[in-house]
């Protein structure tokens, strides 16, 4: 198999660019680190420095993950009807069929 | 001398009359305490004026953020410094920092020192703000514990920031010093070039020696091994000598300055005393 110009050029230019991270901010303790972006760092520790400079500069959180984004395993975005799809139909899997005594209120 | 400005605004001359084009200095005498906290103050500002040239020119987007993320750290301080001597002498903070002469600023002259826009490299940056920001870091640490209260709960706020301005430069003083040959050869020319000045970050005089008797601050020759222990494994990690300190001292705590200082307040005071009392 032979590389294509594509991933020629984009081996050349991962060479000299420094690798790209996610980064997932916790609001407060209790809550989930939820994915809020990524950047370019040489390694963990300047990724997890300018995170906190980039992403958390406005009180957003009290808790930083950075993860390699070349590390994390993504579903395919051309399975996307076979993987979710089946799922549509399948509204009982919800629990929306039971009936709340009064005295429960809002759940 | 003409002047080059623009009409003037119309929110100008709501304020009363904006017909000179420069303002009058303050006359301002301070006691040694308060010349203590100017010091402090001002080297805080001068600093920030200086790293404001790094907006927009850092050698990456997030660094940019981190740079301008510190500056506004020690603007912050020199605010909360400025205002506190500002309410002991009848001024506020805008007139003390934008009105007064070369000879009434009081900061180290190493932070006066010509900057990105001089044709230093970041390489200069980064000596210059580990340098500062372990000084700073010890300084904040011992006026946590300040005679004077609201020093106090000033330092312990600025102490934090500092700690991480330390471990923000340091990291990129390891990386520059053991990184390529052009990196390290641009970290020992940065370091030769501002060591000279740090010798006056641990001098004495009478106002340090009044600070240390009413309690007020440390003196600056008190907070020397402690930057020491900070400064050595750094550079002996990033594989920098530390050079030996020289005869010469510079004096900008005594308001004496640099030859660059004169351009730096020219253009950091410009808009005030164009616009006295302008805000934003």
């Amino acid at each position: 198999m032979t590389a294509s110009k594509t991933d020629i050029a984009n081996a050349e230019a991962q060479a000299h660019e420094w690798p790209l991270w996610e980064v997932f901010v916790r609001p407060k303790a209790g809550l989930d680190h939820k994915h809020c972006g990524s950047l370019h760092a040489a390694d963990s520790k300047m990724a997890l420095q300018l995170a906190r400079e980039v992403y958390t500069r406005r009180q957003e959180g009290i808790s930083v993950w950075i993860v390699r984004s070349d590390q994390i395993v993504a579903s395919d975005p051309a399975d996307k009807a076979m993987l979710f799809d089946p799922m549509e139909d399948k509204v009982y899997r919800h629990p929306t069929f039971y009936e709340l005594p009064p005295e429960v209120g809002h759940m | 001398m003409t002047t080059a400005f623009a009409p003037l605004p119309t929110t100008a001359s709501a304020s009363g009359s904006v017909a000179s084009t420069t303002t009058e200095s303050i006359v301002f005498a301070p006691t040694p305490l308060q010349a203590y906290l100017m010091r402090i103050g001002d080297t805080c500002l001068i600093h920030t004026q200086r790293l404001a040239e790094w907006s927009g020119h850092a050698p990456i987007l997030e660094e940019d953020i981190a740079l301008t993320n510190l500056a506004l750290d020690l603007v912050g301080q020199a605010r909360a410094l400025l205002t506190h001597v500002g309410r002991q002498t009848g001024f506020d903070e805008d007139q003390l920092a934008f009105l007064r002469n070369e000879r009434d600023f009081r900061n180290v002259t190493l932070v006066e020192l010509p900057g990105r826009r001089a044709g230093r490299d970041f390489a200069d940056a980064v000596v210059r703000n580990f340098l500062l920001a372990a000084w700073m870091n010890v300084l904040w640490s011992k006026l946590e514990s300040s005679s004077d209260a609201e020093i106090a709960a000033i330092a312990g706020k600025a102490v934090k920031e500092s700690r991480y301005h330390v471990a923000h430069a340091a990291d990129w003083v390891v990386r520059l010093g053991d990184g390529t040959d052009e990196s390290m050869r641009r970290t020992r020319q940065a370091v030769d070039r501002l060591w000279p000045y740090t010798a006056e970050l641990f001098e004495t005089d009478g106002i340090d020696t009044a600070a240390a008797e009413a309690g007020l601050g440390p003196m600056r020759v008190s907070l020397k091994a402690e930057w020491d222990a900070i400064v050595a494994p750094v550079f002996a990690e990033a594989g920098l000598n530390i050079p030996a300190t020289g005869a010469f001292r510079s004096t900008g705590t005594r308001g004496v300055h640099s030859e660059h200082m004169g351009y730096l307040l020219a253009e950091m005071q410009t808009l005030q005393r164009t616009l006295p009392g302008g805000q934003w």
